[in-house]
Formats: C-alpha cells, sequence, structure tokens
C-alpha cells in the first residue's frame, strides 16, 4: 500500500471509530433519559421506595444521597484541603514527599469494592457502627480523598507565585500567606474541584453495600433529633442510596417494575452529574471572572 | 555612545536631575529596626507552627489510613492461609470453589482468570477506540469538535458504575441472549460494560500524552514530506508510546476493580470460563456478592478477604507498572 | 579573554556605622549545584539608593532577593548577610520580623485582588493593628508617601486589580511603606511600566531616600543613573565594580563594566 493509501485507509478508520464511539454515547445518554425521564414524577421522588409492589418511590434514597454527600464533603474537604496545602507549599523535593505521593497515588488506584470492604471491616465490625451513614461517610471519604487532594493541589498551585511573595515580603508567616491570600485566589478552582468530586460520591456504590448498607430504616423527616434512630439527621442508621438502590432492586429485589425504577433513578444520577458537571464549569469561570476582572467603578 | 565626554554629560545631567525637594514623613518614616525581636519568636513563628501542624497531620492521617487498608485486608486476607491451613498454592490454582466449615475448598483460580479475562478484553477493545477517538481530538478535529468531545468524555467518567451495569443489564444480556442463546450473562457482557467504562479513561489520558508531543516533531516529520498518516504512526505515536501503555493500564486497573457493573450482568457462577457467553465470577463480583452471606472469622468469610487481598495486590501491581513505565519513559 | 573569577574587583567600604547591611561572601547555589552567584561582599550606606546593574543572569536579582532571605525555599546559601550586628541567615533569626524591617517590591506588580485599602492594612492588621482610626492614617501616609494618594483617595474600597500598573507598582510601594521598614529592596521596579509610570516611580522613590535606605536592581542604566547614589555592577555572579553612580559611569574601573554601561547606554 503506498503512503497515499494508508493515510486514506487510516483516516477513515479514525473518523468509523470515533463516529462508533459518538453513536455508543448518544445511545447511552439517550437510552438512560429517554427510558428513565417519564418516570420521574413528584411521586417518584416524594415517595417511599416499595418493597416489593410496583409504584414505589425513591425519597429515602434521594435524601440519603444528599446527607452522604454533605457528611462526606464535610469530613474530607479539610483533610484534602491540608494535605493539598502540604503538599503545594511545604512539601520539599524529598523521600517523604515522594512516600506521601505514592501513599495517595496507591489510595486513588484501590477498587471502591477494597475501600468500602475496609470501612466494613473497621467501622461496621470493628467499632461496632452497623451499617450506618457514619461508616458510609467515612467510606466515601476514604474513596474520594486521593481525587480531592489533587483537584485541590492544582488549585492552590494555580495561584502564581508573585501573590505568595508578596505576602511573604511583607512579613507575613507562610500560613497566614496560604489562608488569606492564597487560598482566597485558589477559590475557584477549588469548588470547581470540590463539585466534581461531588459527582463521583452522589454515583457511587461499591463502597456503600458494605457500609452504609443496603436497606433503610423508616425515617421520619419531622425529628429533629439527631440522636433519636428514626431521625432522618441521625447518623448511625442504616442507609440506602440512590445508586444502591439501582444496584439492589437490579440483583436482589423483587419489585415488577424493577425496570422502571431503575431507569428512573439511573436518569436522575445522570441529571445530577450533568448538573454538576456543567455547574461545576460555570460556578468556576464565574468565580474566576469576579475575582480577576477589574470593577469598572 | 562614542567617547567618554558624551557618557560624563548624559550622566551629569541625569545626576543634576536626581535633585528634588522631598516632602517628610510623620506617621509611618522608616523605623530604626527592633534588633530584640528579630530573635524572638512571634505570632509568625507560632502560626507557622499551627499551619505545618496541621497540614502535616493531614498528611499523616492519609498515610495512616492507607497503611491499615493494606494492613487490616492483609490480616484478614491471610487468615485463610494462618488459620485455616489453606495452602496459598490450591488457593492459585484450583478452580475447587466451595468454601464450607470444614471444607478447603478455596481455589480461586476460576474467579482468577475471569477476572483477566473481562480486563484484558476490555483493554484489547477499547484501546484502539480510545486511540482513534484521541488522535481525532488532537490530530484532526477543529478546537470546537474537540472541546464538544471532551465535555462528553468527562461525561462519561462521571456517569456511576452502576448505570452502567443498568445498561448491560437491559440492553447488552438481552441482546447477547437473542444472538448466542444461553442466559446472555458473562464474560462477554462484562467486557463490552467494562469496554464502555474504561473507554473515557484511556481516552483522556491518551489525548494528555499526544498533547505532550512536542509539535516540532510533527512539523519536521512533515516537512520531509511525511503523509498525515504516516507522521502519525511513525513520529507522533511512537514518541506518545509510553504514556498511552500508562492510559492502557489505568483502564485496566479500572476494569479490574470495577465491582458493581460487572456482578450485575457476569451471571455469578464461580466456573471456570469455558467460552465468553456462560455465566462467570470475577473477584470483585463474587465479593460482592457473597461478603454479606458470610460470618465474620469463618472460613468461607476468610476465603472473600482472600479475594479482597488479591485485588489489593493487583491493584498495587498496575500502580508498580505505572511508576515503572513512567521511570522508563523518562530516561 | 580574562576570566572573570581573576579580575579584581573595585569596591567601596564604608564605616561600620554608615553601614546598613552587608554581604560576606555570600554564595548562592541553585538545586544543589549551580552556582549563581559568587562570594559577594558589598556593604551597603544607610539612606541611600543603590542600584545593582548587570546583564540578565549576572545574578544581581538573586542578590537582592538573599537580603530578606526570599530565597530561602528555592536556593542554598554560603556567607554572612550582616544586619544591626546579626546574620540573617542564622538559626534563631526571625525571619517575619526580618521582612518586616526589610520591605521588598519586585519587579512586576503583585496587589493583592483585595481593595486598595486592604491591600495596604492587610499585613497590619495581620501584626495586630485593631484602631481603625490609625489604620486609616497609615493608609493615607503610606500612599502619599508612595505619591498615590491624590490619584485613589476616592476609591479606596475599589479593587487594587483595576489600577494601571504604575499605581499598582506604587501600591505595592505603599504596601511595604506601612510597615515601616528600615531597608527597601526593589527589584527592578520599573520594568513592567511605561515612561510616564517609571518616571512617575521615580519621583517617589528619590522623595523617600532621605528617610530610607534603598536597594534596587535596574536593567536600566539611565535610571540607575537619574536615582541611584552608588551602583554596583554584577557580572555572571560576579561583582566586578562598587563605587559612587557617578564613578562608575563616568570613570569605570574594569574593561567589562565600561563596555556594558556604554553598551547600555544609548
Amino acid at each position: 500500500m503506498n503512503p497515499k493509501t494508508a493515510n486514506k485507509v487510516a483516516t477513515a478508520g479514525i473518523y468509523a471509530l470515533v463516529s462508533i464511539v459518538v453513536i455508543i454515547l448518544i445511545g447511552i445518554l439517550g437510552n438512560i433519559l429517554v427510558s428513565g425521564v417519564p418516570h420521574l414524577s413528584w411521586h417518584f421522588l416524594s415517595s417511599q421506595a416499595s418493597s416489593f409492589q410496583a409504584g414505589g418511590g425513591v425519597r429515602d434514597q434521594l435524601f440519603n444521597s444528599v446527607y452522604l454527600l454533605i457528611l462526606t464533603m464535610i469530613i474530607s474537604i479539610p483533610i484534602a484541603l491540608g494535605a493539598a496545602i502540604y503538599l503545594s507549599e511545604y512539601a520539599g523535593d524529598n523521600w517523604f514527599t515522594n512516600l506521601i505521593r505514592t501513599t495517595i497515588e496507591i489510595l486513588s488506584s484501590l477498587p471502591s469494592i477494597v475501600v468500602g470492604l475496609f470501612g466494613y471491616l473497621l467501622f461496621v465490625v470493628q467499632f461496632n457502627f452497623g451499617f450506618s451513614i457514619l461508616a458510609g461517610a467515612l467510606a466515601l471519604t476514604f474513596f474520594n480523598l486521593p481525587t480531592l487532594t489533587s483537584n485541590f493541589e492544582q488549585a492552590i498551585d494555580g495561584v502564581s507565585q508573585a501573590q505568595r511573595d508578596a505576602g511573604l515580603a511583607l512579613g507575613l508567616s507562610n500560613w497566614k500567606t496560604i489562608r488569606g491570600i492564597v487560598l482566597p485566589a485558589a477559590l475557584p478552582g477549588i469548588l470547581t474541584g470540590l463539585i466534581l468530586s461531588a459527582g463521583r460520591i452522589f454515583g457511587e456504590a461499591a463502597a456503600l453495600i458494605y457500609t452504609a448498607g443496603q436497606s433503610g430504616s423508616t425515617i421520619d423527616y419531622a425529628n429533629w433529633n439527631p440522636f433519636s434512630p428514626t431521625s432522618f439527621l441521625n447518623v448511625m442508621r442504616p442507609a440506602e442510596t440512590l445508586a444502591v438502590h439501582i444496584w439492589k432492586v437490579n440483583t436482589e429485589g423483587i419489585i415488577p417494575d424493577a425496570t422502571i425504577v431503575s431507569a428512573a433513578t439511573s436518569a436522575l444520577l445522570i441529571i445530577v452529574v450533568i448538573v454538576f458537571n456543567f455547574g461545576a464549569r460555570a460556578l468556576g469561570n464565574h468565580l474566576y471572572r469576579k475575582l480577576t476582572a477589574a470593577k469598572a467603578s | 555612545m562614542d567617547n567618554k565626554e558624551d557618557l560624563k554629560k548624559v550622566v551629569d545631567q541625569a545626576l543634576a536631575e536626581q535633585k528634588v525637594p522631598h516632602v517628610k514623613l510623620k506617621k509611618i518614616g522608616a523605623q530604626k529596626a527592633d534588633v530584640d525581636k528579630l530573635t524572638q519568636p512571634s505570632k509568625e513563628t507560632r502560626q507557622e507552627y499551627w499551619g505545618k501542624g496541621l497540614t502535616y497531620s493531614a498528611i499523616l492521617l492519609i498515610i495512616i489510613l492507607v497503611a491499615s487498608i493494606i494492613g487490616f485486608i492483609a490480616v484478614h486476607g491471610l487468615a485463610t492461609f494462618t488459620q485455616n491451613h489453606v495452602n496459598v498454592w490450591h488457593f492459585l490454582s484450583s478452580t475447587d470453589w466451595d468454601p464450607g466449615e470444614g471444607k478447603n475448598h478455596v481455589g480461586a483460580l476460576a474467579m482468577i482468570v475471569t477476572s483477566f479475562a473481562v480486563t484484558l478484553l476490555a483493554a484489547i477493545v477499547a484501546t484502539p477506540f480510545a486511540i482513534s477517538v484521541a488522535l481525532f481530538m488532537t490530530e484532526y478535529s477543529s478546537k470546537k469538535g474537540s472541546r464538544f468531545l471532551q465535555s462528553v468524555i468527562e461525561l462519561l467518567v462521571g456517569i456511576p458504575s452502576v448505570v452502567y451495569g443498568f445498561l448491560g443489564l437491559s440492553i447488552i444480556v438481552p441482546f447477547i441472549r437473542s444472538v448466542f442463546g444461553g442466559t446472555g450473562f458473562g464474560i462477554l457482557s462484562a467486557t463490552l460494560v467494562l469496554f464502555v467504562m474504561v473507554l473515557p479513561t484511556i481516552t483522556s489520558l491518551t489525548v494528555d500524552a499526544l498533547k505532550a508531543v512536542p509539535n516540532h516533531y510533527r512539523q519536521a516529520s512533515a516537512a520531509l514530506g511525511a503523509t498525515h498518516w504516516q507522521t502519525i504512526y511513525k513520529v507522533v505515536l511512537r514518541v506518545a508510546t509510553p504514556r498511552i501503555l500508562t492510559a492502557v493500564i489505568f483502564g485496566m486497573a479500572r476494569a479490574f476493580g470495577e465491582a458493581l457493573a460487572v456482578q450485575m450482568v457476569i451471571g455469578n457462577a464461580v466456573l471456570m470460563p469455558y467460552n465468553l457467553v456462560s455465566p462467570a465470577a470475577t473477584l470483585t463480583s463474587q465479593l460482592t456478592s457473597q461478603m454479606g452471606n458470610t460470618v465474620m472469622g469463618t472460613l468461607p468469610n476468610n476465603a472473600l478477604w482472600s479475594l479482597a487481598l488479591l485485588l489489593l495486590i493487583m491493584a498495587l501491581f498496575f500502580n508498580f507498572l505505572v511508576r515503572l513505565i513512567g521511570r522508563k519513559g523518562q530516561k | 579573554m580574562q576570566d572573570v573569577k581573576d579580575i579584581k574587583p573595585h569596591i567601596v567600604h564604608f564605616a561600620e556605622d554608615e553601614q546598613i547591611l552587608s554581604t560576606q561572601d555570600l554564595s548562592v547555589f541553585y538545586g544543589g549545584t549551580t552556582q549563581k552567584l559568587f562570594e559577594a561582599s558589598l556593604q551597603f550606606k544607610k539612606k541611600t539608593i543603590t542600584a545593582l546593574i548587570g546583564g540578565s543572569g549576572s545574578g544581581k536579582s538573586t542578590f537582592l532577593r538573599c537580603l530578606n532571605r526570599m530565597n530561602d525555599k528555592i536556593a542554598r546559601i554560603d556567607g554572612q548577610i550582616w544586619y544591626h550586628g546579626l546574620d540573617i541567615n542564622a538559626q534563631n533569626i526571625n525571619v517575619y520580623e526580618l521582612r518586616k524591617n526589610i520591605g521588598m517590591v519586585f519587579q512586576k506588580p503583585n496587589p493583592f485582588p483585595k481593595s486598595i485599602k486592604d491591600n495596604i492594612t492587610y499585613a497590619l492588621i495581620a501584626n495586630g493593628e485593631k484602631d481603625k482610626h490609625k489604620l486609616d492614617q497609615i493608609v493615607e501616609e503610606s500612599l502619599r508617601a508612595a505619591a498615590l494618594w491624590d490619584e485613589v483617595k476616592d476609591k479606596l474600597n475599589k479593587s487594587a486589580l483595576a489600577l494601571s500598573g504604575g499605581q499598582q507598582q506604587r501600591l505595592c510601594i505603599a504596601r511595604a511603606l506601612a510597615l515601616k521598614p528600615e531597608v527597601l529592596l526593589l527589584d527592578e521596579p520599573a520594568s513592567a511600566l511605561d515612561p510616564v509610570s517609571t518616571s512617575k516611580l521615580e519621583d517617589t522613590l528619590k522623595q523617600l531616600r532621605s528617610d530610607y535606605s534603598m536597594i534596587m536592581v535596574t536593567h536600566n542604566m539611565q535610571q540607575a543613573s537619574r536615582i541611584s547614589d552608588y551602583t554596583a555592577f554584577f557580572h555572571l555572579g560576579h561583582v566586578l565594580e562598587y563605587n559612587t553612580t557617578e564613578n562608575i559611569f563616568t570613570n569605570p574601573q574594569g574593561k567589562i563594566t565600561e563596555d556594558y554601561i556604554r553598551g547600555s547606554f544609548g
């Protein structure tokens, strides 16, 4: 084959494969949205799941997903931020920094089921939490830390060295410079990273099935006492999330409308992920513009 | 500036201009340094201890966490061999999996083979697609097109794995059933689901790899009269090979560790796979479906932890491979 | 061609009580092995402007950044820097207090993305100054000292990023002055500015001369001759000549110095 023919053949091949990928993508998104969205009714969002009849909703699962997300973020943000600050501001070029980076890489490469099983061993069994939101939030934190740390680190690294110099030259401590000057300037990147990882957490199931559990208890949304077992705020109660629900109804569930429930829940998850994705970018851009733009008047 | 006289004139004039009346400052004028303060710790010193301490403890926490994940899973995973006296070789080489009390039938080979099979097959199918899409984005498409594909890929990464599992269950499994007969569950279904799941991972890392190839290579090749494809094939891909390999390994690591999506479509029968369309089980699928059915501390449970340990070791191994290639690429 | 190392430098000396800062055999290494500065021994006279000149890579900026330890993280330093009888690189030196006494203005204006007023008060508040009235006074004084007050007095609460480059640089000077430093280090403060802003900045520096000891790196020979009292010439990491500005420019002792000055004026 002469080079010109080879060029044409290769180009055609690439275009063909790309087209197939695009078709698959459209197929996936289209399928989920078309089969799911029509079933996304207020009734579906606001009623309890049913265990063996058709017509159940995902109210508790939706709340649990959001609650777990919030708790996970509350636990993981300070740790990830601390680690990111250490890595970008304090870490020297030495064996210890290498060790940290290796450790974080290992954590990020662990399958989420392994992280979930560790959470199960430590919290559910060892600490005797039982299947609980707290155990789930901690497992999700472990799963989330590497991504969040590297997102934060990138955001912090993106702040110009000139800003750090300015703070240091005024006799401010490193810490004060980071807190007062670098972090505010890194805020757009930090928020973007946060939201992107929120999308990941929202859809995670493998780390949860043996930590937060696969079934929920009866929840009372009027009970604001977090120590009461029926309170929606109780962190020691077992909780099933949207993602776990999809898995559950498809593998062990016996409800007759499993496909419809799964399709609707999948659509809900995808919509949330899309909103997070675009939201992260839009918010990041907006904040970035706000921070750097010179106010005219 | 030809001679010293000219230079002197210019400089003299400049020096003359220096004489400006100066404003005396009242409140903020320079202050003589307080020499004592220079050698005393101050508020800043304390802030610094505080800041370093806080960030350092975050780091320590992560290190302790990773160490205890490895430690805990290793201790429980090794119990099969230390407490139940199962032979390690038996575990790795036998296909006889029926761990009950008193029965030391803990041969994991069927699951190991299945895990590797779905991982390798998914990588083999996904890689040409991923490289094509990446090449399209970096070498062919306009900026707009590549940005569109970029955001689609990011979206695909974001789709939860249970959703992929559900799609596999509702589309791929029935399709396979109608074509090949049988249940439709099996390695082929798992491969197809994993293919879609690792595609974005491999693609986006390959895009990074291709973008890292300096443009002057492309220009040099084109200047020699090479066709676009020759440039890509002989120069761009060759230079980017180590990083593309890394991308594929990352994809394989994801496939190997994926639990729920695979568990939903593979059929969960611990059998040595003899074809691609009969039910099988991977390490992850077995863990997912059985962990809740066993009692802590018993052999059936310990055997599952041994599977988890195997998963962990493979994750570390993939990590090691990536580093190895990275180090080689640097040389 | 004579090796730079073998040239005997011509360097002025000052009596001890005239010195504000001095260095002794100061060497700087980057990345362990690359030496950027070779045994520089310079004494700086109180309440004067000293210009550090030389080509790119001559080590003048590296030298300047050592004087308030801005190189701590990136370089290894040999030799001593004396300030009030203390070696500023000694273990017991409080680097934060040191930097409050030896302020610095950088090549590119780097105001914080905060209001003009907050830019000045930020470090003061961090130092524990709470008195609002006093803070306002310091803001005004330091802006006046930096010759910026008249231009910004009506928009103190507006973002500093809305100012022109020249104004931003003067704001950075004001910010440094607000801490009442004894020494002001300036790293090519006018290199990013247009001629009009440069001239305003130079006027500002000239006004400050009788109160502050200033050490300024500059690429611009005219600028050095317009505002400095003493000038040190750096070449490839060595200080070849240090003398009154007049002497350096009109009667350079070494061939390299002369060539550089002639080549750069013009």
